[in-house]
């Protein structure tokens, strides 16, 4: 019933819209308006011309307010030695491009305003200016040189290869979790391979190799300490997925088949972010930010920044995965090496 | 001038020149259907674009409620959507698969085929004096395999298993496993199957084009005669040309992949209970392959919208365009960094750090000869005389939202700055309003400019500025808060951002800005009516409405096959005597010689007289 009353509330507005419409048509060959040239009607230029100028006026006036308002939102907290260098650089060319965007949109408007038709008036014959085009093509070419060059400096020093003392974190991406791995006191990652994983041992580690044998597979949350460079060496196991640390300002992606890397230097640990964001529950988080199928929006991890004596407590406490799975690493030793396959069914789990 | 004159003088016209009496035999299906007229074949293209993108733009909506209201449920949606719809709440597969589908649609069958379909198939003839394409038959053949891709895509919705939802990017391993993602099942195949048609469509066409401008320009019309509208068409064919064949090239090896067990993308890969046997591809390489149309495919939608706006501008600031030559090569200058710029989308894919900073390089080159546009469309508004019709208005909107969309480029072309930005609704704002909103834009421009060439009538000019005010409000209500989001890091595909503690706190902004989404598809019916109703209803339109120079004003005011009764005018002068000091009128057609004009003449036209 309801539905059906609204079905005619509709109705009925479109038919008084279109009469509207009717009557405004009438109206205009009435008042011989429609006999001018399209576009020389005093009204509807001065309307348009002036809400142009409104638009400008009005539009600029909310896009001040709300930036301001989101400014805070917008910020992320920030984590990283390498997180000052690129806000500083993107707030920089911010203001270069709003100056760019405030002139030329003010010019935009302002002009079509100011150069609306009138009766018996000429436009300014003015078909070129080659002084002004070279002008005009110099400066945004000398502008862009300068920011190449402060980009391609900011990012060879991020892309550069991470020192050999960071604490290397393997980050393997699946559907639709995350899955951590550390080297152990060894500081030596071992050999994996696709047709080594089951439901078990999903790195699908070779335990074969004896560097894997103190690897510390899956810790609840990923561990790191401040002021020390962390590598985190980035797989996908399936499909492609990309480890995303808005904190830190790090991104990279996650692909089957080709193993990936970024490193960066945590600047405070959690609880002093919770301390300065006054947010007693602050984590800091990774987001994966490739699209990887149904469970991509959940695949959630906590980061933990420890001071470096805590991080070191916390490692010594965890248990490397051969000691908790012997009978994995049973088979290994034992002749085969091969076992069969367990089923695994896909489901979108959050990491939490 | 009243409507009777006007039909009284057609009759004149068609009177005055039997010549082509002959062609008017045909029966119904070689008139409109399987028409040979290139007339026929534009509206065509317009008429399949319209519908797809009100098929697009609703999908968006759908996706939009999720995201604005997140924790409602959308029981009211389960009539139309059915099984993806379980107890009020949205699939999230097939919140995927919308995403998808709305991004391929605009991008290829509204926004390639829709507005080049469109506009190059009317103006060419018209605006470079030739009776047809160079090709009638191919021609033909164009629209009539885009219709069977557009089939086809339109069937994949309605598969039990969805149509393709990896993203219009269909990056394999997630394309190309049917075990990952239920949209890489059939949906996958039918998207690749019509994607191929889709290309060998682009191709027939833009060889057409190109062709076309090439040879069959009327008498004078030399290359630096043509209107800028035509320079568009023509690089955009060109691009088409060089590029989609390597889409296609990607597909039929992702096709490979899927099916016949090959491994160009596939590499160590354990999904589903088992490890695949595929090894030693690289997914990386599709991303190569597919950027490598990706990119050049932004400006071959891009391009047409400036050449629109640039003629539009031009007559209603009823003045030159500003530095005519400076536009021609700034849009070559595009057209020609478009080809090496493609692994910007790239950055964060592990590739080469150097190789990303070649790419930064060369990205941020490419933002001169847009500037230079943009500049030089201001400098044309400059102590013009501005007549606001609804294409005007369309065309200054477009300017606002280039450079606003635009700008934005530098940020992300910068591969510092995208390591943050990457996938973030930063680049969903910065390329729907560079790409998406301005492209459609450009396009309204042209419909309401070059609809009383097509249908005889105009479109309703009030209408048209409702339209285009609730539009142009709408799209930077939407966009403009996107940025926010995106600098915080909100990541784009995401069907639900609750879990997490550094997004969560954007509920309000995603509900205002689907709020601003669903206010600006509406205003989109505004337009339909506006459109179909003057098709039948509409004002008659006189011969030459908006006072323009170009060559289609020269035609009746309904063209027949063949354009013009009679000879084909002959080109004097460029497209841009606007407001000449000493001239009668503000205006002066391309078919006037310059011995009629020596008031006007400038001094080193005056040997041409």
């Amino acid at each position: 019933m309801i539905t059906i009353a609204i079905g005619i509330s509709i109705l009925l507005l479109l038919v008084v819209l279109f009469q509207l419409f009717r009557i405004g048509t009438l109206a205009s060959i009435f008042r011989g308006s429609s006999q001018k040239a399209a576009g020389t009607t005093k009204t509807s230029n001065k309307v348009n011309s002036t809400m142009l100028l409104l638009f400008l006026i009005i539009g600029g006036a909310a896009f001040v307010w709300s930036f301001a308002a989101a400014w805070d939102d917008m910020n992320q907290p920030l984590a990283s030695v390498h997180g000052e260098w690129t806000d500083e650089l993107f707030w920089t060319t911010m203001i270069v491009i709003g100056i760019v965007f405030v002139i030329t949109q003010i010019l935009l408007f302002w002009y079509s305003y100011k150069f609306q038709h009138k009766e018996n008036k000429r436009a300014y014959y003015y078909p070129h200016n080659n002084k002004l085009e070279i002008i005009w093509t110099t400066i945004p070419a000398v502008v862009m040189a300068l920011l190449v060059f402060a980009g391609w400096k900011t990012w060879t020093k991020i892309t550069s290869s991470a020192p050999a003392d960071a604490v290397v974190v393997e980050v393997m991406g699946k559907q639709f979790n995350w899955m951590v791995r550390y080297p152990g006191p060894d500081g030596k990652l071992g050999v994996t391979k696709t047709t080594l994983i089951d439901a078990t041992n999903e790195f699908g580690i070779d335990f074969s190799d004896p560097n894997s044998h103190d690897d510390i597979v899956n810790p609840l949350e990923i561990h790191v300490p401040k002021g020390k460079p962390v590598l985190f060496k980035i797989r996908s196991r399936d499909v492609i997925h990309s480890v995303f640390l808005p904190h830190f300002r790090q991104k990279m992606d996650a692909v089957p088949g080709m193993p990936t890397k970024f490193w960066f230097v945590p600047t405070k640990t959690t609880s002093e972010m919770q301390s300065e964001t006054g947010n007693s529950e602050f984590k800091y988080e990774l987001a994966c930010t490739e699209i990887c199928g149904r469970g991509h929006f959940a695949m959630r991890y906590v980061v933990v920044v420890d001071e470096p004596e805590d991080y070191e407590a916390w490692l010594a406490k965890q248990q490397a995965f051969a000691v908790q799975n012997p009978d994995v690493v049973a088979k290994f030793t034992s002749a085969a090496g091969q076992k069969p396959a367990t089923e695994e069914a896909p489901a979108p789990v959050a990491a939490e | 001038m009243s409507s009777t004159d006007i039909a009284i003088h057609q009759t004149d016209m068609h009177h005055g020149h039997d010549e082509h009496e002959h062609h008017h035999d045909q029966n119904f299906f070689e008139k409109y259907i399987f028409s040979l007229d290139h007339k026929v074949i534009a509206k065509q293209y317009l008429f399949m674009g319209i519908a797809w993108a009100f098929i697009g733009g609703f999908m968006s909506i759908l996706f939009r409620l999720q995201l604005g209201w997140p924790e409602a449920t959308f029981t009211f949606l389960e009539p139309i959507l059915g099984q993806w719809v379980q107890n009020g709440k949205l699939d999230p597969e097939f919140y995927l698969a919308l995403v998808t589908m709305h991004g391929t649609i605009m991008v290829f069958f509204v926004l390639t085929a829709g507005l080049s379909g469109t506009f190059s198939n009317f103006l060419i003839p018209l605006q470079i004096g030739a009776r047809d394409m160079a090709s009638g038959f191919m021609n033909m053949l164009s629209f009539w395999i885009f219709f069977l891709a557009s089939v086809i895509m339109f069937i994949s919705i309605f598969l039990e298993t969805g149509p393709a939802a990896g993203g219009w990017t269909i990056y394999p391993p997630l394309s190309a496993l049917p075990q990952a993602i239920k949209g890489s099942g059939t949906g996958m195949t039918m998207w690749l199957i019509s994607m191929a048609l889709f290309i060998v469509s682009q191709l027939l066409g833009g060889v057409n084009y190109i062709t076309t401008v090439i040879n069959l320009r009327t008498r004078g019309m030399s290359m630096t005669k043509l209107p800028l509208t035509i320079w568009a068409f023509f690089l955009t064919a060109i691009l088409g040309l060089l590029s989609f064949p390597v889409l296609l090239s990607a597909a039929l090896l992702l096709i490979f992949d899927r099916s016949f067990g090959t491994s160009f993308f596939l590499s160590d890969i354990y999904i589903a209970g088992e490890a695949l046997s595929q090894t030693g591809g690289s997914a990386i390489l599709f991303q190569h392959l597919f950027w490598f149309l990706g990119h050049p495919e932004v400006y071959i939608v891009i391009l047409p919208a400036f050449g629109l706006v640039s003629e539009v501008i031009a007559t209603n600031a009823r003045k030159p365009i500003f530095g005519y030559r400076a536009m021609i090569g700034s849009m070559l200058g595009i057209a020609v960094l478009s080809f090496v710029v493609w692994a910007h989308h790239m950055f964060v894919t592990g590739m080469n750090p150097f190789l990303g900073s070649v790419f930064m390089f060369l990205t941020l080159i490419i933002a001169v000869p847009s500037a230079v546009k943009v500049f030089n469309w201001l400098a044309t508004l400059w102590r013009g005389n501005i007549r606001f019709t609804a294409a005007m208005l369309f065309a200054i909107g477009f300017v606002s939202l280039f450079i606003s969309g635009g700008l934005t480029g530098i940020i992300l072309g910068n591969s510092a700055l995208d390591i943050q930005l990457h996938d973030t609704y930063f680049v969903v704002a910065h390329f729907h309003l560079v790409m998406g909103a301005a492209a459609f834009f450009g396009m309204f421009c042209g419909v309401y400019h070059w609809f009383p060439k097509m249908f005889g009538r105009m479109m309703d000019e009030k209408l048209g500025f409702v339209h285009f005010w609730l539009t142009f409000i709408a799209v930077y209500l939407v966009f403009m808060p996107m940025h926010y989001v995106g600098i915080a890091g909100f990541p784009r595909r995401y069907y639900n951002w609750t879990g997490f503690e550094a997004f969560n706190i954007f509920t309000d902004l995603n509900t205002f800005i689907s709020i601003a989404a669903i206010l600006g598809f509406a205003a989109q019916f505004i337009f339909l009516f506006n459109f179909i109703y003057s098709i039948f209803k509409g004002r008659r339109a006189t011969l030459n409405p908006w006072h323009s120079n170009t060559l289609e004003w020269t035609t009746p005011i309904n063209p027949g096959h063949g354009n013009w009764p009679g000879e084909i005018p002959a080109v004097y002068r460029w497209p841009y005597d606007y407001s000449k000091p000493g001239a009668a009128e503000d205006f002066i057609p391309q078919t006037v010689p310059f011995s009629q004009t020596q008031s006007s003449n400038l001094p080193q036209e005056r040997v041409l007289e």
